[in-house]
Formats: structure tokens, sequence, C-alpha cells
């Protein structure tokens, strides 16, 4: 029986509130590919980062051929020929192909490493993908993002001193063609079947299916299902991603909308995007799948730059506080009132006094917990400034609310509090588009778009609203 | 004591103690003889700086990267254009000021028309339109000296109940800054814009307009300053504007408003602007030589900024 390369038992990472790992055990062993899934913050980036010793464990163990490592970081990864290509690509741009490959051996290093350099990378690239065409003295930058991923990749897998031992693949065909990643795939089945090991993770699932040896899908943290690659269907993998206990408590009833008037509309490639009064329109998919776009032009397409507007056409609820949110020099309760001061003034001299009213008739209602709105706004806990900016944009005359993933580290009971203010306010007649990255509040809504490579790709409505439809379209891209 | 607390903490406290020890320990010096005269002195010269430093109070707020480096080139072109369209002539006063105050706002629309249209860091922009602007002024004004009419050079030199006019021209404008700052929507958003630009933007902030008005204010502000500077001293010169550059700069820093952005403070210019004429004319009155008294100045500015940078920002 060989000893695995790698082998992670019980494994617990937390990130704050948020267990990103929950008792992880992984073991690759030498001449498998084992295909990792599971959708947006199921953790497979964390194991990832566990295994090529970027991120030390809170809990848990790792054996490098059998025997315990102590100090498992990122060189000792690097010497037992751990090697990791990410989704953000990660070489120098300003440098050449051949003095990144440098970067990454350092045994080249001496005189004359610029042809040992050229002869490791050449080498590889010309194995992986024949007829490239890459000369290795051009500057990255001026690649094309395909070729780049090639570059990437072919350093991966190419010899300069420490073999490579242990693959990690995340997203290696995002960039690349059909027939690229056709050339890549195989190559992937010669280096294990050459005794090497691969973990690859891809939103494509019939690639992993057709390349991994043994799947490993993770949900929440967790491992929720382990079976050789030959045991699994396309469908079968969706099932085990989505959630086994369904939320059903708080499902919306159905709302007949038909009548109602569209209020905002974008039309681009793809299904094009509506929306009606009074109806909560979720944006569903995978994360940086165009979500976050559609919402910048929404709120692009109807906001004012150069004069003030009497009557907003949208509003919008940050998710990123910190970058397009919270005013941190500045009390509650300006950060709250901010949106709707052309509400509490008159001839552009603010009423404080109304100003104030207003504040602690919202402080009230959605209860934000503070002795005095005049405290900083800092002061707050996270899900505290969550909902002064919830406040913030109900308090204003908008008819349109977007909502950028707002619920992100917000604890549970402060959800619950915020989904029931969003379903009065929709039943008073307010439009709410809300992207987020949580299923169970992409089922809150009455009507879902799924968005792949920045187009909407599916639209579903009432009771097609699931896990599972969700799901299958944000993976396949067939509308369901 | 909540009192003492509060004034302790507030950001301008820092400048106005630093003016009051330069002033006192530079009477003490003349056995008080010359206590009226110095304080007139400091009003009067602090005023055109407190001016200029409020354009520039409000840029700064804008946020990281805004700066009006015009200041300078826009007071002596407002100066010669009102002086030579004046010409000595009493009648021609408010067709001046209307001059002047032209002037600026179109060099604060040119100027925010760099840096939007051409997206030129305002550094660069405001840089290269006073090189402009300058040289404007040096073909308007062909090494002529104008007078300023009688009335003006009068009004500009001589005091109100003690009290030097162009200070209390300086305290009109503080205070209806104040205003704008504290009261307004106007004040609100631009130290919305300062704090994070993205997400005065996502709250619906028209953060263009804004910032175009604040620069055209900035440059307004610059070009009455230049007006008044240019009545005062009996006529424009080329270099008038020279030391307003750093100075419009200084007072804003010194007067405690946050350099960062989101964060000002008219009652600091104040302070600051009496504090940087007080240092000059207390190592004057010590009699020490030129290149001893930068050295001090400069060790006296870091000091007053170190201590008012101790402060913890409190509630507000």
């Amino acid at each position: 029986m060989p000893k695995a390369i790698i082998d992670v038992a019980d494994v617990k990472v937390s990130f704050g509130a948020v267990k990103a790992l929950d008792g992880v055990s992984l073991a690759i062993m030498p001449g498998e590919c084992v295909g990792l899934v599971g959708h947006n913050g199921a953790g497979k980036s964390t194991i990832v980062s566990v295994i090529n010793g970027g991120l030390s464990p809170h809990q848990g163990t790792i054996l490098g051929e059998g025997e315990l490592i102590a100090r498992f970081g990122i060189n000792a990864a690097r010497a037992r020929g751990v090697r990791c290509v990410f989704q953000e690509l990660s070489l120098c741009p300003n440098l050449t192909v051949l003095e990144n490959t440098r970067i990454l051996h350092r045994h080249l290093g001496g005189l004359g490493w610029r042809k040992r350099a050229k002869q490791v990378i050449e080498r590889s690239l010309d194995t992986m993908f024949p007829g490239h065409g890459i000369a290795s003295d051009r500057i990255v930058g001026d690649l094309s993002i395909a070729e780049r991923q090639m570059v990437e990749i072919a350093m991966a897998f190419s010899d300069g001193g420490i073999p490579p031992r242990l693959i990690i693949l995340d997203e290696p065909t995002s960039s690349l063609d059909a027939s690229l990643a056709e050339q890549m795939l195989a190559h992937v089945l010669r280096f294990v079947a050459s005794g090497g090991s691969v973990i690859l993770i891809s939103h494509i699932l019939h690639e992993i299916i057709t390349t991994a040896s043994r799947i490993v899908v993770m949900k929440d943290g967790r491992i929720v299902a382990e079976r050789p690659a030959e045991a699994w269907t396309e469908n079968g993998l969706v099932e085990a991603m989505g959630s086994v206990v369904k939320g059903e408590a708080h499902r919306r009833a159905i709302r007949d909308l038909a009548e109602a008037p569209v209020v905002v509309e974008q039309i681009g490639h793809g299904i094009p995007f509506r929306a009606k009064r009074g109806e909560i329109v979720g944006l569903a998919g995978l994360a940086g799948h165009g979500q976050t776009d559609m919402l910048m032009k929404l709120h692009a397409s109807s906001g004012a730059d150069w004069l003030p507007r009497r009557d907003p056409a949208v509003t919008f609820v940050a998710g990123d506080r910190r970058l397009n949110g919270v005013f941190e020099l500045w009390s509650i309760l300006k950060n709250f009132s901010v949106a709707s001061l052309g509400d509490l003034a008159s001839r552009g001299v603010v009423n404080a006094d109304a100003e104030v009213q207003r504040a602690g008739e919202w402080k009230q209602r959605i209860e934000i917990r503070t002795p005095n709105m005049a405290n900083r706004m800092l002061s707050l806990s996270g899900g505290n400034q969550q909902k002064v900016l919830f406040a913030r944009a109900l308090a204003t005359r908008a008819p349109v609310v977007l909502m950028d993933d707002p619920m992100r580290g917000v604890d549970v009971g402060t959800k619950q509090e915020v989904y029931e203010i969003i379903r009065q306010e929709a039943a008073h007649g307010r439009t709410f588009v809300w992207y987020s990255t949580e299923m169970e509040e992409v089922c809150l809504c009455d009507r879902v778009y799924v968005f792949r490579e920045g187009a909407i790709v599916a639209e579903l409505a009432g009771d097609a609203v699931t896990e599972e439809n969700i799901l299958a379209s944000s993976f396949t891209g067939v509308a369901a | 004591m909540r009192m003492v607390d509060r004034i302790s903490r507030a950001p301008w406290i820092w400048s106005w103690f630093a003016a009051f020890l330069v002033w006192f320990a530079t009477i003490m010096v003349t056995g008080g003889a010359s206590t009226l005269g110095l304080s007139q002195a400091a009003l009067t010269f602090a005023a055109f700086s407190i001016i200029v430093g409020i354009g520039q109070m409000f840029v700064i707020t804008l946020g990281p990267g805004n700066i009006d480096l015009s200041v300078p080139a826009t007071m002596t072109l407002a100066g010669t254009v009102a002086l030579k369209l004046m010409d000595v002539d009493n009648a021609m006063i408010l067709p001046g000021l209307i001059t002047a105050i032209l002037i600026g706002i179109a060099v604060g629309i040119t100027n925010y028309a760099l840096i939007k249209a051409l997206r030129i860091p305002p550094i660069i922009a405001t840089l290269s339109m006073s090189f402009i602007v300058q040289s404007a002024a040096i073909w308007t004004n062909r090494g002529l000296r104008i007078k300023p009419p009688s009335f003006l050079a009068d009004f500009t030199t001589s005091t109100t109940l003690g009290v030097p006019n162009v200070s209390l021209v300086a305290l009109v404008i503080s205070v209806i800054a104040w205003f704008l700052l504290e009261k307004t929507i106007y004040g609100r958003w631009i130290s919305a814009i300062g704090q994070s630009t993205p997400a005065a933007r996502m709250a619906g902030i028209p953060v263009d307009g804004i910032r175009f008005i604040t620069y055209v204010f900035c440059a307004v502000l610059a070009s009455l300053a230049g007006y008044l500077l240019a009545c005062f001293s009996g006529g424009a010169a080329l270099n008038m504007g020279t030391e307003y550059l750093l100075m419009s700069i200084a007072v804003v820093v010194l007067g405690g408003t946050a350099v960062a952005g989101g964060d000002s403070n008219v009652p600091g210019i104040w302070g600051a602007s009496l504090f940087m004429f007080l240092v000059v004319s207390m190592l004057n009155t010590y009699g020490l030589g030129a290149g001893f008294r930068l050295i001090m100045t400069g060790l006296i500015i870091i000091s007053v900024i170190m201590l008012a940078g101790g402060r913890q920002p409190g509630a507000r």
C-alpha cells in the first residue's frame, strides 16, 4: 500500500463566526486525480489553501508520506512537490515567461539560468500544448488570457529541480477553449498514469467526471459525498451539492404579479432583465459571473452624477460595507440619513429635528441596537451596521432597491429580521433586486435570474425556484 | 469638566492654543507695548490665508488626491486683471469685483474639466492650470503697476472698531463656509465623498456635480483673496500669490482638517492662519537670522501637528 502524498485529517478552519472547514479529512494517494466540487463557499478553496500550505488549520493534522508534519507551510509543501494553479492568474505580468519560470524554480539559479529556464518551460509547454506558439522570451502581460493560463499550467507541471508530485488545478479550463482544455485534461491523465497526483476543481461537471478517478463533494465546509468517478452522473453531482435538509419554513407565498407594471429593465446579451412593481427578483449563479455588474448597470442607468435628483429611481444596499457602504467618520444618524437628505431639508438646509425624528422611527422599526444614534457608526456590530444600511435605503422614496449580497457576515437572527422587512416592503409595492450567494435567500425570491459568464442563462419563477434548478442552470448553462 | 473634555478633543483647539502662546511670547518680549499693533497686523495678514485656506479646505475634504495648486496663479490673475479694469476709478469697483469672481469661476471650471474629461490627477491638472493662468497674468500685467481705487485702498487697510476690515470680510466668508459645511446637504455630501467616493455614489450623491462646484468655489475664493490682496498692498504684483500655495495647504492641515478627507474644520483655519503669521513675527522680534527663522518655523509647525495628531477622533 503506497503512502498518501498529503493526508489531512479532521481539519477545522473558521473565519470569525463562519466555519469554512468543519472537520475535513482528505488523503491524496499517488497516481490518482481527485475531483473537488461544491457550490460557492462550500470550502473548496479553503481546503486547497490548507493542502498547499497557504493556510494553517486551527485544528487537525497534516501528514506527508505517513509522517506528521509539524510546521507545514508553503515552503514545506513546495519541497514535497505540491504545486498550485489558481483561478486568478498568479504570474508576474511585467516579466517574461522564462523569468517567471525562474521565480517558481529556485534551483535554476546561478549563471546561465535563462538557458535552463527556457529549456524547462519549453519542454513542458511542448508536451502539454503541442503547437502552442508561445515564445518563452515574451512578456507575460502581452500574452492573451488563454496563453497566460497555458503558461501557468505548463509551469506547474514543469520539472526544475523538484519534480511535481501533487498539482492542484483550480478552475484550470475557465479561460481555455475546448481543444486546449482537452489537451490539458489529456495531459492530466498522462501525469496521473505516470504516478503523479492531481486535485481538479471545476464547475464544468463532465470534465471532472471524465478526468478524475475519485470525486469529492463539499458543502458548508464538510465533505458530503465521496465516490469513484464512474459512480457519478452530472445529475447526481448537482443533487449532492444541494442541501439535504430543506428550509421550507420561510418560503414565501406565491404572489400573482402578472398584472404589475415593469419598473426596471436591462437588455444585454442573454435573457433580458425585467423587474415588476412589488416583485423580489433574485440574481443567482456562481459568484463573479456578472451579478454585481448587472446591479451596477441598473444603478448607473438611473443614477445621477452631476445634478441631484428629487425623486431617486433606485437605491442600493451594499454587501461590501467597507468599500461602498459605511461612512466611517460619521455617526449612525448621518450614515442613516445620507441617502434621504433631500426629503429632510428645505432649500438645501438640513432640518436637524426632522432628521433625528426619522432616524428614531427607523431605529425602533428595525431595532438598531445602540443607546444613541449619535454614536459612531463603527461602534455597531457588523449586523447592526448592515441594518443601518438597509434603513438608509428603505427610508428613501426610491421604488427599486438593489441589494448586492447584503447579508455577508450577518448573523442568523438579523437575517430573519431583515427578510421580514423585505417581505413587508415588497407587499407595499417596492421592487427588490437581490443578488445573493446564499441559496436560502435566493429561494425567498419571486423570480430568479441565473447568471453564467456575464449573461443571464435561465429564468426561474414561482415553484421552479428551487436549489436543484438553480444549481443545474448555473453549472450546465442550459435554461431550465 | 465635560466642557473641558469636549474642548480638548476639538481638532481646532491646538492651532488656537499655539497661536495664543506665540502671541503671548511676542508681546512679552516687547513688554506689552505692541499688543494692539501686533494683533491687528496678525488679523490683517491672516485674513488672506483664511480666505484662500477655506477654499483649499473644501477641496481637500473631497478626499485623497484632491488639491488645488492653481490657487496662487488665480490670485495673481484676478488681482492684476481687476486692478487694470478698475484703473484707479472708484466707480469701477463692482465691475472689478465681478471680473475677479468670473476669473475664479473660469479657472475652477477648467480645472475640473481637466480632471474629469482628461482624467488627469488633480495635483497635475491644477499645477498645469496654474502655469497657464500665471502666463495669462504676465501677459495682462506687462510690468505695469496700477494703483487700486482710493476707496478700496482705504477700505482694505483701515479698521472698524479696531478690527481690520479684511478680517471682517474673512469672518463673513468663514461663517458662510461653516454654515455650508455643518448645516446644508452640500456640506454632508462633500464629507461623504471624502470618506468614501464609491459609497457616496451608491448612496445617490451626484458626485461629479459636487466635486465640480467645490473646485469652482475654491477658485472663486482664491480670486477674491487676490482682489483684496492687490488692493491692500497698493497694486498687483506677479509674485503676490506665491506664498499662498503652501500657506493654503499648511493652514488646512494645522487647523485639524483631515488630510485624508471627509472631515473639515473652519475655526481651525483661523487659529492656524494667525499662528503662521505670529510665528514669523515672533522670530523677527527675537532678531533671528533668516535661515534660522525658517528652521524654527518648520520645527514649530511639526510640533503643533504632532500634538494635534495625538487626538482621538470623537463622536460627531
